[in-house]
Order: structure tokens, then sequence, then C-alpha cells
């Protein structure tokens, strides 16, 4: 499990792109058995600037495995941002980074 | 979800089907009450797309020429196809991502918190050709836009 995070800030607002590892089983899939692979997604993000939440997301299993996420939200040069996210099984994981 | 609203939806689902045409607003669609309420866990096992639609509140929205959806128009690979929705609206509080066309339909709600703007950016996964509907809720009204996706390979496969 990782996290990639990496914030940009131009003209006052904080460009924040991340890149989560992660299986997003959809709960659809077969293993070669024909057993059904258990659901197994991130449904929770929380992104906060300098611990204050900008952004939350509720996620689904559409979403691709190894989740990509762009967002922005106001901020400056030197803010912290912190990425955490839960998944349906309750495992978690977050990161931290300095806008750029 | 507030039964008033909820009965608001269904008349202007009719009229708003009629508009969105290929039944994809269907009027008269099954919708439980359980899948009223603010449980967003329950609205992302939906597998009907009204019933999604109605969960995040949107049964009601409005189409708005004010919403960009960034996709492809032909997918190669469904296991990803990168979406961008964004909007000038003012006061927006939430972004929703759909595939009307994947077994669960609700793909991602994002909350706009303080200071964000009404953008977001993520990858999909699409079982097959389908629409894929943002929806933007800003200040107390929802409007939504759709793009069809062409998929070539399914995501759901594997």
């Amino acid at each position: 499990m990782a996290i990639k995070l990496k914030a940009k800030e131009k003209k006052g607002v904080l460009q924040i792109k991340a890149l989560m590892n992660h299986p997003m089983e959809t709960g659809q899939r077969k293993d070669s058995k024909g057993e059904k692979i258990p659901a197994h997604y991130i449904s929770d993000v929380v992104i906060q600037v300098n611990d204050k939440d900008a952004i939350t997301a509720n996620w689904g299993a559409s979403i691709s495995k190894n989740p990509y996420l762009s967002v922005s939200a106001a901020g400056k040069k030197g803010d912290k941002v912190k990425l955490s996210w839960t998944d349906n099984k309750g495992e978690s994981d977050s990161t931290e980074a300095e806008a750029k | 979800m507030k039964r008033r609203t909820f009965l608001q939806g269904t008349l202007s689902a009719s009229a708003a089907g009629l508009a969105a045409g290929a039944g994809l607003l269907t009027p008269g669609a099954v919708m439980a009450d359980s899948h009223g309420g603010g449980d967003m866990a329950a609205a992302f096992k939906l597998d009907n797309y009204d019933a999604a639609m109605e969960a995040i509140g949107a049964k009601d929205a409005a189409e708005s020429g004010d919403i960009k959806i960034k996709a492809p128009e032909i997918a190669e690979n469904g296991a990803v196809v990168p979406v961008t929705v964004s909007t000038e609206m003012e006061g927006v509080t939430q972004i929703a991502m759909l595939v009307a066309a994947n077994p669960t339909p609700l793909a991602a709600v994002f909350n706009m918190g303080e200071g964000a703007q009404a953008m977001a950016s993520t990858r999909l996964k699409m079982g097959k050709t389908s629409d894929m509907v943002a929806v933007v809720k800003a200040g107390d009204k929802s409007f939504t836009a759709k793009q069809e996706i062409k998929v070539t390979i399914g995501g759901c496969g594997g």
C-alpha cells in the first residue's frame, strides 16, 4: 500500500493529484476456480489542507484499480496537504505532502 | 430524502425523461423507500441507475450545459477511462459520477468543502459502452450532464 501525493500551487489554487495503490475489486469478478472474488474497494477519501477538510469523496467499485484522483482547492505554497482513504474492509492509509 | 422533494422529483422526472430520451430517466421506475436515506455506502451498492440517481438526490436534476465532462468518446480499455467533471457554477457542494450501464452505476461522489474548486478528475471502470453521467449539486439544486463513451474492451471481466 502506498500513496503518491502531489500538490502544486498556481494563482492561489492548489492542484492536488494522487495515485493510490489498491486492487479495487468490484465483487463481480471470478477467480480461476470460478469463485467470486469479494468486493474490496476504497469507499472514503478525505483530502485536508492544513488540517481542514477540503474535499471528501465517497467511491464505489467502478473506480479503476490503483485509483487516480485530481482535485483543486484554495491554498498557497508550503500548505500541508493530507490524503487519507478507508476501504470497505476497514483498511486505511494516509500520506502528507507540502504544496509546491 | 424528504418525501416532498421526492414527489416533486417524480413529476419533473417525467418531463426530463422526454428531454433526455433513450429511457435513461424512466418515469415510474421502481424506487424503494430504503434507498432514500443518506446512507452513501448503500447508494454505491445499488444495481439500478434510477435508484442510484435518487439515492444521491438527483432524481429531479435538470440537464445543464454548464457542466463540462472531459472523457474519451471511445475508450480502448474499459478498465481505465479517465474522466474529468468541472463547472463554472457558483456554490457547488457536490460532484457525482455515474456509469449508467455498470452493475453498480454510482461510481463517485465528491463533496466540496471550503475552498475546493468545482472540479474532480479520476479514472473509471466501464463494463461496456454507456453514458457517463455527471451530477453537480449547486445551492439546493442538482444539475446533470452526460456523455456516451464507447468501450471496445470491457473493464469488469478482468
